[in-house]
């Protein structure tokens, strides 16, 4: 079913003229025949030129073949949506508005995504809405109507140390009809700033596109400057990279079992957790020196090596805190009041997680088999894989415990990894990057799949490089997730899928 | 004299020490130190020096809130007896001022809450609203099944007349109306497993969301109220589950801090053991606890 979709393996780069350009038609006819025969849209985007812009469709194949695919299209100032006939696409097309200036027609909900100007010359759809300038949440919202039905509008700031969004529920009584999501209040440009790309910069942005997820992004970018410069990672680099991914896992996915305990009020999974992420943390400073992997990817390698006293002292401290963080989570399963918390709530259907495309830990709790360590593996993944773990509960009780499970298969490949260091350098040269061509790259970061596009143009630097958090698939997720659902539950939901909003803000 | 000076100096002094032991064992529970007994008091003391903001849709509602919440539960302090010593004020039919005046403090609480527009605040209030309506039944169980067994309307008589001869008489009443009475008190005192004090989350919480718009001044003056209810009621408490008494004034006062420090060890521990419950739970635990109450009635009764 790839109606000559260029099709590739994770990691890799072709030429841009062997990318498909087939009319409209055939290109949407096909997107759509692909999706309907279980292809996934991991990325989908354009590229905006005088007359409208490129599209460019990057899917995944059912899993097993670990094959991708593309193929692109030229439109004008508008283009047939298949947003309700796909809702994965529905936000890319609202993205493509508002990034290309070219009009999903027939798309529902056109709305802006991020606020965010244009990135061709010309005014954007919305910008008169709010007298010219582009403020956040300023838009109109879905609304019900009728008795007893309320507005409850919460953020961007919030009582919690956390980052600003607004959202909008529908309530009748304590019952959440309908929640919309308006983010954009962390936009900062960057795949604004990554055209001409690469310069030193570059790397640093990548680290920051979402704070939390350095390795995650990290190794997405210098993947696409590997296969774009044609040099490799040395296995010795690859093996590090791998460990610090895990590593960055298992601190997010324990500081998120701890605030799930603490936002029901369980206090001591909720103690013991914030101080063991600690832990967590303070390993991944031990490879480079920094608790969130500042430094450590770099193209070619790593920044730092990782020598035998680190890697012992690694394999020590992952020992204790593995311990401390079982007896831990043990709590967690023992406490009635606290699973009768979790069951049944924010419950979120295969077959919407399926339609919407969620990824990452949000898609396996509904028993989707989705990680891109196993479908598509890259770096050291290609060599010693994870077991995907899935669930099939749905709720937010399945989202906490396969957070746990992951964890534990996490520390195992820690465990083995720093045993078996590779010997070898640390890092090789990085090489310039080859002009006209297109680079995928797609990872597993702790929230879930991780794709950068790299589309170099004549001399070699970047027309376009696209990058989608896995944010960016599932706060939709999270929207169906309290349809019918208490509002107080909002919180507990909220935090079971614990999105990103500067990564979706970009 | 000295026992109503001793009296009202505890009930000014005493309250926010509860909750720093709360504190104090919730922390223990977590592995960690947690913050010192006194930082309640700092708190209030805090507040107290710092500057009020006052919403320009509000009215004069939304001031009386706080002010009317402290009188009507230092009121209720001045009627409830604290260990074996008599209330300063008593005559018969005090009960039932007893339980109204927390009634009306609510209301002015759940009317500044109103007052505001925020729906917030709102959601707080009608929430605040449901559980007491469904708490108070119990209350008036206990105090029937009370009354019954002292041959009194007044507080002072009814609860320092229970003792471990009557908890030998009448045990199993006794113990039904120790188990109402708690979830009402922690109900009442908005703690877990009914509403959670320390959370930042305000979709979820109950009493915090309704007074999210004070500040300065008037929010310590909530918070020491707060206090003051848990106070207030937990004299009630003890009265039920510990009742003992040396007949010795001085030493009696000693044994009613002593066992009210028990009961913030004991809400504590409750606290750290259990996670909140789902708020479409709440009625129905509260339900249970009007049947343990109704039983009780009706053993002393029969």
């Amino acid at each position: 079913m790839s109606f000559g979709m260029k099709t590739f393996y994770n990691g890799t780069s072709f030429p841009r003229a062997d990318i498909p350009m087939p009319d409209n038609d055939t290109f949407f006819q096909g997107v759509l025949d692909s999706i309907t025969a279980g292809w996934r849209v991991c990325s989908y985007f354009g590229v905006p030129n005088a007359e409208g812009a490129t599209l460019y469709c990057i899917m995944s194949a059912r899993s097993g073949s670990g094959v991708l695919g593309v193929v692109a299209t030229t439109v004008g100032r508008s283009f047939p949506s298949l947003a309700a006939l796909c809702p994965q696409l529905h936000l890319f097309e609202r993205e493509i508005a508002e990034q290309c200036l070219t009009r999903p027609e027939g798309h529902a909900w056109l709305k802006p995504v991020r606020f965010q100007k244009p990135l061709c010359e010309g005014k954007g759809f919305w910008s008169a809405a709010d007298g010219g300038g582009l403020l956040p949440a300023v838009m109109d919202f879905y609304r019900v109507e009728g008795d007893e039905v309320h507005e409850v509008a919460v953020g961007p700031v919030h009582a919690g140390v956390i980052e600003p969004g607004h959202f909008r529920f529908q309530c009748h009584g304590e019952e959440v009809f309908h929640l919309e999501i308006a983010l954009g209040f962390q936009h900062r440009g960057i795949e604004r700033a990554l055209i001409g790309a690469p310069t030193p910069r570059t790397m640093h942005q990548m680290e920051t596109i979402a704070g939390d997820t350095t390795v995650g992004h990290g190794q997405a970018y210098c993947m696409n400057m590997e296969s774009l410069g044609g040099y490799f990672a040395s296995p010795r680099a690859e093996t590090v990279r791998g460990i610090a991914l895990e590593l960055e896992r298992l601190a997010n996915h324990t500081g998120d079992l701890g605030a799930l305990a603490g936002d029901v009020g369980y206090l001591p999974t909720a103690s013991f957790c914030g101080r063991i992420r600690g832990d967590f943390l303070n390993m991944t400073a031990l490879l480079c020196g920094s608790r969130f992997s500042r430094g450590l990817l770099r193209p070619g390698g790593i920044g730092y090596d990782c020598d035998a006293s680190i890697a012992d002292e690694l394999h020590k401290k992952l020992h204790s805190a593995r311990e401390d963080l079982t007896g831990a989570v043990k709590l967690l399963w023992d406490t009635p009041s606290v699973m009768a918390r979790l069951e049944d709530v924010g419950i979120v259907s295969e077959k919407d997680a399926r339609d919407i495309g969620l990824v990452g830990p949000a898609a396996r709790a509904c028993g989707l088999n989705r990680d891109v360590r196993c479908d598509h593996p890259f770096g050291i993944f290609r060599m010693s894989q994870i077991p995907v773990v899935t669930a099939t509960t749905c709720d937010v009780a399945a989202r906490t415990r396969l957070r746990w499970l992951e964890a534990e298969r996490s520390m195992d490949f820690i465990d083995e990894q720093v045993r078996h260091l590779p010997r070898g350098s640390y890092r090789n040269q990085p090489k310039e990057i080859v002009p006209d061509r297109c680079a995928v790259a797609l990872t597993e970061g702790w929230r879930g799949e991780i794709c950068h596009v790299a589309l170099t143009d004549d001399r070699g630097r970047f027309e376009r490089y696209k990058i989608v958090d896995p944010s960016f698939h599932n706060w939709n997720g999270l929207g169906l997730a309290l349809r019918n659902q208490q509002i107080s539950d909002f919180p507990l939901c909220n935090k079971s899928f614990n999105l990103s909003y500067c990564g979706f803000d970009l | 004299m000295t026992n109503s000076i001793i009296h009202i100096l505890l009930a000014l002094s005493m309250p926010p020490l509860l909750l720093g032991v709360i504190g104090k064992t919730k922390a223990a529970f977590a592995g960690r130190v947690g913050a010192p007994f006194l930082q309640p008091y700092y708190d209030i003391l805090r507040l107290l020096q710092k500057g009020t903001v006052f919403s320009t849709t509000t009215t004069w509602v939304f001031r009386a809130g706080p002010i009317v919440a402290l009188a009507t539960t230092a009121v209720a302090a001045l009627l409830v007896p604290f260990g074996a010593h008599p209330a300063p004020v008593s005559f018969d039919g005090d009960m039932i001022l007893y339980a109204y005046l927390f009634a009306l403090g609510r209301f002015f609480t759940m009317s500044a809450a109103l007052d505001t527009g925020s729906s917030f605040e709102g959601m707080g209030s009608a929430r605040e609203a449901t559980y007491s309506c469904l708490a108070e039944p119990t209350l008036f169980f206990a105090l029937i099944t009370l009354s019954r067994l002292s041959g009194s309307f007044s507080l002072s008589p009814m609860l320092v007349n229970i003792s471990l001869g009557v908890w030998l008489d009448t045990g199993a009443a006794l113990l039904l109306l120790v188990g109402g009475m708690f979830i009402v008190l922690l109900v009442e005192n908005c703690r877990i497993p009914f509403d959670d004090p320390n959370t930042h989350l305000e979709l979820t919480m109950i009493h915090e969301v309704m007074v999210l718009d004070h500040s300065g001044p008037a929010f310590g003056i909530i918070q020491y109220a707060a206090a003051l209810k848990l106070f207030v009621l937990g004299a009630f408490f003890v009265h039920l589950a510990l009742p003992y008494a040396t007949g010795n004034p001085l030493l009696d006062w000693g044994l009613f801090i002593i066992s009210m420090l028990e009961l913030a060890v004991v809400i504590g521990i409750v606290e750290s053991v259990m996670a909140r419950l789902r708020l479409i739970r709440i009625p129905q635990l509260l339900v249970a606890a009007t049947i343990l109450a109704a039983f009780s009635t009706l053993l002393v009764i029969r």
